[in-house]
């Protein structure tokens, strides 16, 4: 009974600590003084100049960076795990650095990169690439710097969905069976892991959804940098944005573990 | 199908797993690979099944060499140690996923899964999923999908030894039966000699990647080759022994010598079954312990000068032999192996 009880009052206050400037925030968003209750604040966002672009803008970079991250860290852990079990802390540590290195440092880096790049390359027909994957509409570089910020966390989310299955086992079995390495990889790995590969696929989105020092600093119009922008000198619209995009995260959230869910 | 090893060796780092294993299974034998963990009976299968590639050497089925054929184009069925059903597959569909692979059309392969779920006494439960079998009806399921493909050799990698005592038992009585039905020749890794014994055709014994001894059970059991498989296979006592020409004195008896004696004083090996204990207020020893197990018991018998002898005797005599007797103690007259003295035998100077 004292337990139940105990993990009650856990909750409650775990609860209250959440919610309550949830809630303040919302009422901030659709009341004042003078005007009572109104929607106005999220009205203006949806008209505010750039939303539609920029949210688009951040979602399709969201895809890129799943789509490219999942490509990256599942092979690579499958082959770690099947063939070179013994590399695992070395992928391990490459895997944590991206958490080490402070995001300016990152940003220098990369714009030191191609700045120099762009330079030494002047000359040669690779001078066309650099300049694309800087395109201001769908700017690669970007995909490439958010791919290496989501590789811990798709790393860890991947690493716990293999544990939890007998890999070595079911890929000799379905080998044993006549599977070519694509039809595991598609038709065994991919179906027992879909709650793993939800997580990283949604860990990556929120990232690339909350990203703002990169983008910013490289002067790409994301999500994140527009409501930074657009919010500078309207209060509320700046917390209805707040409560606008902590919505979107958590329907996307709902979204991908409800299909991670159907697996079982 | 003849499945044939030829001087396979492998070595993982510095450990030496196989070293030089040639063996050829007939067509249609049951074989059992039996040894200690860390003999090679396993990567031998693996060789088989191209989840391993030897060294040097090389595998054959059928007459063709395979040795660089990937796994999935071997044609051999293989049932695995731990679990290995699909986890979202149900069992139909687990039955199934090699003609699944093959792209065989979805009438046929429900057919067939149908067929083989009733070969393994699971007809009924195709639509069940893997987490609500128990492990025995999943090792029946693996057995099942193993042979759906009608393979040319099926390779069981220990698939008994997640089991209950008694499933065990069963199961392995239904592949034996299956195995002879199908005629389908397999390879039977275990490291359970009673097992082996029970089911194989012949018994490959190996150790440190050699073939010690490759013989039908019975053979393996009263003739060993060496004092390893004299060791491994059932229980053995070490007797101090001494030879005298032909024969080799042990306990004031003197019995034929099985082969020759690497020496004059030696270990005579002798089995528990061979061994006959009768009360005796003169014996050499007394009963130490005694462990009842239905048709026979086991006694340890601590001897005088030292040194410990099992013997089994029949379950109704176990009453009558209880520990703290004072028994004499005798050997069934019959050809024995010797083996160098060594210091586990607590030295006992034989009673003449």
């Amino acid at each position: 009974m004292a337990g139940v009880t105990w993990r009650r009052v856990t909750l409650g206050v775990a609860g209250v600590y959440f919610l309550v400037p949830l809630a303040i925030a919302v009422w901030f968003t659709v009341y004042n003084d003078t005007q009572g209750f109104s929607l106005g604040a999220y009205g203006r966002i949806v008209s505010a100049p750039g939303f539609t672009e920029s949210l688009l803008k951040s979602l399709l970079l969201g895809v890129a960076v799943i789509v490219l991250v999942l490509l990256l860290a599942l092979p690579a852990l499958l082959a770690v795990r099947l063939g070179a079990p013994g590399l695992r802390p070395v992928l391990e540590t490459i895997t944590t650095l991206p958490l080490i290195v402070p995001p300016i440092t990152y940003v220098v880096g990369i714009a030191n990169a191609l700045r120099g790049g762009t330079d030494a390359l002047a000359a040669t027909p690779f001078w066309q690439t650099i300049i694309s994957i800087q395109d201001e509409n769908f700017p690669v570089v970007l995909v490439l710097a958010y791919v290496m910020l989501a590789l811990p966390f798709a790393y860890r989310s991947l690493d716990t969905g293999l544990r939890a299955i007998d890999v070595r086992t079911l890929v000799e079995a379905a080998r044993n069976l006549g599977a070519s390495w694509p039809y595991v990889l598609f038709r065994v790995i991919l179906p027992n892991l879909r709650s793993a590969v939800a997580g990283a696929s949604f860990l990556s989105l929120a990232l690339v959804m909350g990203e703002y020092t990169i983008a910013a600093l490289m002067g790409y119009r994301t999500f994140p940098v527009w409501i930074v922008t657009v919010s500078g000198n309207d209060g509320q619209l700046s917390v209805a944005l707040s409560v606008l995009s902590l919505g979107l995260i958590w329907l996307l959230l709902l979204t991908l573990s409800g299909a991670g869910r159907k697996s079982k | 199908m003849t499945v044939e090893l030829r001087e396979l060796r492998r070595s993982f780092g510095g450990t030496v797993a196989l070293d030089g294993l040639s063996l050829t299974i007939e067509q249609g034998e049951l074989i059992a690979f039996l040894g200690p963990s860390g003999c090679g009976k396993t990567t031998a299968l693996r060789c088989v099944a191209g989840f391993e590639r030897p060294d040097t050497g090389a595998v054959f089925i059928d007459g063709a060499d395979v040795t660089r054929v990937p796994a999935n184009r071997r044609d051999a069925g293989m049932v695995f140690q731990s679990y290995s059903l699909f986890p979202n597959l149900n069992v139909r569909d687990n039955v199934a996923f090699g003609l699944r692979v093959r792209r065989r059309p979805t009438a046929e392969r429900h057919d067939r899964a149908a067929e083989l779920l009733e070969l393994v006494g699971l007809g009924g439960f195709g639509e069940r999923y893997p987490h609500q079998l128990s492990g025995g009806q999943q090792q029946r399921v693996a057995l099942a999908r193993a042979l759906a493909l009608q393979p040319k050799v099926l390779l069981l990698d220990e698939p008994l030894s997640a089991l209950d005592a008694k499933v065990r038992v069963n199961l392995r009585e239904e592949i034996r039966r299956l195995q002879l039905e199908l005629g389908i020749t397999t390879i039977f890794v275990t490291h359970d000699q009673e097992e082996a014994l029970s089911v194989a055709d012949r018994v490959a014994v190996l150790k440190s990647g050699r073939l010690e001894q490759v013989a039908p059970p019975a053979e393996v059991y009263d003739r060993p080759a060496t004092p390893f498989v004299a060791e491994f296979v059932g229980t053995m006592n070490h007797l101090p022994g001494r030879v005298s020409g032909e024969t080799v004195e042990v306990f004031g008896q003197f019995l034929p010598l099985d082969g020759t004696a690497p020496g004059e004083e030696v270990d005579v090996l002798v089995r528990p079954e061979a061994v006959r204990v009768a009360p005796a207020d003169d014996g050499r020893g007394f009963i130490l312990a005694s462990s009842f197990r239905g048709s026979i018991a086991r006694l340890r018998v601590q001897l005088d000068g030292g040194g410990e002898v099992l013997a089994d005797v029949p379950g109704h005599e176990a009453v009558r032999l209880s520990p703290g007797l004072k028994v004499d103690v005798t050997l069934v007259e019959r050809p024995v192996l010797t083996a160098p003295r060594t210091a586990v035998a607590a030295p006992v100077e034989p009673v003449s």
